[in-house]
């Protein structure tokens, strides 16, 4: 249940491109195609799910307070903690390596079509976005943090996918010159967090916006009405009675 | 001599306005978005891309020729990883609250484009005292976006500016508030940041034409 509810927050409630402005350099520059973003949102995709798993690892027998513990009583007392961006970095820029070397070998025509953006991948703020995200928040084991990884990937290359088919149709309508090309995918992709932000209801878990009060306060008013209603049906009675009494 | 020849001083201001980064270049917009709710982390986030990049750019300008081409990418990442460890302590120590606000954008430096990027183009082909110019205007550039960004946010969205309360007291109806005027909560959500810079971009553009892109 926790791994579902993970799955579709981070798809959706914190959508990498919409809520937290993640990767937002190649998302705008890669956007113009769909067969390029596609491929560009699978290695993103691809990496994410495979450096987040990996630096849940190094963050939890390296880099926390406290998690030299293994190699014995004495290196408890560390916290290496401000290391975690150079190794984080390490990480990515290594599985990105791979990636490449992967890509131009079983589909050139895809790796020229990336061009300079999949080395950029290396310092595509998503990939390093997520593995922070995956330690301020604390996920606690390895099987959510992949599905962390994957799942906000997902929603990456969801919202460029979405992105690129807009402005591939959007070369047929007429935008006023000053805002062609970079302008108007900023305000479009404005519009689709604002859209976004309505998943936010979805999964109402810890976090409860402060809707509580409303809703206190609208009992409150009905307890009210009903008492008054009571007090009323109470008189009425009482009038009954008092009728049935006098006659 | 002159300090800066003419050369020196449009490495500095063509950022600015006509080769801006985040405006004409796309590079850096993360940061920009979504720390820019507030003025105050504008003008933080903006000092502390200034001291990485200028910093940054004078070190590998200096290492240029002996670093080997294959894996230039790991030495700036390490390079720039390590300035932005520094930063982000400095914040831990003397700003905690804020560098809680900024959370993990600090980190995310490390991979602003922006700072590869002139590594990239700029560093590894320049001297260091250009390199310096080059990575002060830059950041410069990136720190103007911010701050209008913020500005316009911060204004818009809560009335304050640095936490002051500038168009009045909401609560008590002073200033702008007695007018009838209310806060526009749309600025605070994150995509606001985004139809601002759409806006900026928009103004830059009509401005200066010869920016206008082929749709």
């Amino acid at each position: 249940m926790e791994h579902l509810e993970l799955f579709f927050k981070s798809i959706f409630i914190d959508n990498m491109v919409f809520s937290v402005f993640l990767g937002m350099c190649s998302y705008l520059a890669v956007s113009k195609k769909v067969s390029t973003a596609v491929g560009l949102g699978a290695a993103v995709i691809f990496v994410l799910g495979v450096t987040v798993p990996l630096n849940w690892l190094l963050d939890q027998y390296l880099l926390k307070d406290g998690a030299l513990a293994w190699m014995g009583p004495e290196y408890a007392d560390y916290d290496l903690g401000f290391l975690s961006f150079i190794l984080f970095i390490a990480t990515i820029a290594t599985m990105v390596q791979l990636v490449e070397i992967v890509v131009e070998k079983f589909s050139p025509a895809l790796y020229n079509s990336l061009g300079i953006f999949l080395p950029l991948i290396a310092v595509n703020c998503a990939i390093l976005g997520g593995s922070l995200f995956m330690q301020t928040r604390e996920i606690p084991n390895i099987g959510l943090a992949f599905n962390y990884g994957i799942s906000s990937g997902i929603g990456w290359f969801l919202a460029i996918l979405a992105i690129a088919a807009i402005r591939e149709k959007i070369r047929y309508s007429n935008v006023p010159a000053p805002l062609r090309g970079l302008g108007i995918t900023f305000i479009i992709t404005g519009l689709m967090g604002i859209g976004f932000q309505s998943f936010g209801g979805m999964l109402t878990g810890d976090n409860e916006p402060p809707e509580g009060t409303e809703t206190t306060t609208v009992k409150a008013e009905n307890k009210e009405e009903k008492e008054i209603k009571k007090e009323i049906e109470d008189k009425e009675k009482a009038v009954s009675y008092n009728e049935v009494i006098n006659k | 001599m002159a300090l800066l020849s003419k050369k020196d001083t449009n490495l500095i201001l063509d950022p600015l306005a006509d080769n801006n980064p985040i405006t004409i270049q796309v590079l850096g917009i993360c940061s920009a978005l979504a720390i820019t709710a507030e003025l105050k982390a504008s003008v933080v986030m903006a000092i502390s891309v200034l001291f990485v990049l200028g910093v940054g750019n004078v070190v590998i300008s200096l290492l240029r020729n002996i670093i080997p081409a294959k894996i230039r990418i790991i030495v700036q990442l390490v390079v720039v990883a390590a300035l932005v460890i520094i930063v982000d302590q400095v914040l831990k120590a003397f700003a905690y609250e804020l560098s809680k606000t900024l959370s993990v954008f600090v980190g995310l430096i490390i991979t602003n484009c922006i700072i590869m990027g002139r590594f990239e183009a700029f560093a590894l082909g320049n001297g260091p005292w250009k390199s310096f110019l080059d990575g002060i205007g830059n950041a410069l550039g990136y720190g103007v976006i911010l701050v209008i960004v913020g500005f316009f946010r911060e204004l818009l969205g809560s009335g304050t500016l640095f936490g002051f309360k500038v168009l009045g007291d909401p609560v008590a109806k002073t200033g702008l508030y007695a007018l009838g005027y209310e806060n526009n909560g749309f600025m605070i959500i994150p995509p606001a940041a985004l139809i601002v810079v759409g806006i900026i971009i928009w103004v830059q553009r009509s401005k200066n034409r010869a920016l206008i892109e082929e749709a």
